[in-house]
């Protein structure tokens, strides 16, 4: 029987990292896009 | 009473040991990201139109079915998404999502407009509906330090899906060309993509382990627990109802008007509104929506939920009132009361779940959160008539600019103080409605030597 407490964790900062990007890119883009429209307020 | 069903697709996806929570909303994200395509419906509508021959209202059908489809299926499907797991759910809201894209891509490609009622309204809605409440209750089990938090990052998806969408669709459009062949060649790239994108949540989700407690905080395991059949019984389920719809018709009424709302205002003013300046304007309570949904609903954890509402409420008539009295003579306290309104319209989206879930618990929130939405079906119906039809009226009775609006401003501000009374009537659930102990516990109380 294996001892799972006593397994060290694996290290999944680079899950978390791409899982972020992977949403935060186009999210990012998303943004871009609505600021480029919001200065139509001011400058239009 | 076991809370999952076993099986390959249904079995809960338990973390490992050392799994991040932090991993949970990514996955929440991907799901809500993609079906928050949804609002930027309207970018196909017009190549719609002239392709297949349709009038405005018909080329508005898939989405109002769409719509339709996520209220029944967030009220109907919630028992099930509580009992399968989020895997499960996000699955289901992945096929469907994307297979309704494609069944409307087959529609587009041989004009049979009712192939992309169908696949885009039915069978995606019922993708909209499960995916918006698959990542609810196993976002308040990883955070039960921050649920209004957790909640709200997912929710602000939704409203992030619009925002990406929206230029991309355009920009595919522009591409493929807005014949039928271009708007097939669209839904296509669109299921495809989404599939792909939504994949990630399917993979990463993960249900905590119920041993451990995720956080130095009360388990999300531990008090009160109703079940979402006893919860619809409870007089704070229906005063939340009530406290729901009130907020989004509010939010809504500005929202579905806003540029027409915004060039009235100031038609007679020295400096009117111009109509990319009214688009500015529109992208901008967009953002507010947005920002309202993960910033309020944070605050939400640190003030209390009652007090926030409070807030939507309170302030969001107060805001209402500045605007019907002196909104025409300053177009910075306009835009500005318009912010303020569509952030509590977000955040009262987004707060929900942790409240529902400080009432009636975890066990399953995700059901009774999904039997709540019916509120939203309501108000979105209720909203943009009260707003149309007095303005309507009021153009025939010989009024312009702010005074379309004065009455259905009043309105909006008695709903809101209905909405506040039902949030001040919140108590909590009495014991009665609490499910009892679960049996191994109770078993093992009874091996107990007395």
């Amino acid at each position: 029987m294996s001892n799972e407490s006593s397994r060290p964790e694996p290290d999944r900062r680079w899950l978390i990292a791409v899982a972020w990007v992977w949403v935060g890119a186009p999210f990012a883009y998303g943004v871009y896009e609505l600021v480029q429209k919001a200065t139509q307020l001011f400058n239009g | 009473m076991r809370p999952y069903r076993s099986g390959l697709m249904s079995s809960p996806p338990v973390a490992p040991p050392g799994w991040s929570r932090w991993l949970v909303p990514p996955a929440a994200l991907s799901v809500h990201l993609s079906i928050g395509q949804a609002y930027a419906w309207s970018v196909f509508k017009p190549p719609l139109e002239s392709a297949l021959n349709l009038s405005g209202t018909q080329s508005a059908l898939p989405f109002q079915l769409a719509i339709v489809m996520l209220g029944l299926s967030a009220a109907f499907g919630g028992t099930l998404v509580e009992r399968n797991g989020p895997r499960w759910a996000m699955t289901v809201a992945l096929v469907c999502f994307s297979t309704g894209f494609l069944i409307s891509a087959l529609g587009a490609e041989t004009k049979q407009f009712w192939l992309i009622v169908l696949g885009y309204g039915f069978v995606g809605g019922i993708g909209l509906g499960i995916g918006y409440i698959s990542p609810v209750s196993t976002l308040i089990k990883w955070f039960p330090d921050r649920p209004g938090m957790a909640t709200g990052i997912a929710i602000m998806g939704f409203g992030g899906g619009a925002l990406i969408a929206s230029p991309w669709s355009a920009q595919m459009l522009s591409s493929f060309g807005s014949d039928n062949d271009g708007i097939a060649l669209a839904f296509l790239v669109h299921g495809l993509s989404y599939a792909v994108f939504m994949t990630l949540g399917v993979l990463l989700i993960r249900v905590p382990r119920t041993e451990k407690p995720v956080v130095d905080a009360p388990s999300a395991f531990e008090g009160v627990q109703v079940s979402a059949n006893s919860a619809i019984r409870t007089p704070q389920f229906w005063c939340l109802w009530v406290v729901l719809c009130m907020n989004v018709t509010a939010g809504i009424g500005i929202l579905e008007k806003a540029a027409p709302m915004i060039t009235d205002f100031f038609a007679d003013s020295s400096t009117p509104v111009t109509v990319s300046a009214a688009a500015g304007f529109v992208a901008l309570l967009s953002a507010a929506n947005m920002a309202g949904r993960i910033g309020w609903s944070s605050t939400s954890d640190l003030i209390g939920r009652k007090n926030i509402y409070r807030v939507y409420l309170g302030v969001g008539a107060l805001m209402y009132l500045l605007i019907a009295l002196f909104g025409d003579s300053s177009k910075p306290l306009f835009i500005l009361c318009a912010l303020v309104i569509l952030s509590f319209y977000g955040g009262g989206f987004a707060t929900v779940p942790a409240y529902l879930k400080d009432l009636f618990g975890t066990y399953q929130v995700g059901a009774i959160h999904g039997r709540l939405l019916t509120a939203w079906s309501l108000a979105g119906v209720l909203g943009p008539l009260i707003v149309n039809w007095i303005a309507d009226h009021q153009k025939g009775a010989g009024k312009h600019g702010s005074d379309l609006y004065t009455l259905s401003f009043g309105i909006m501000i008695g709903l809101l103080v209905v909405g506040f009374i039902a949030n001040e009537l919140v108590r909590p659930v009495h014991t009665r409605y609490h499910i009892p102990a679960p049996r191994e516990a109770v078993d093992v109380e009874r091996e107990q030597p007395a």
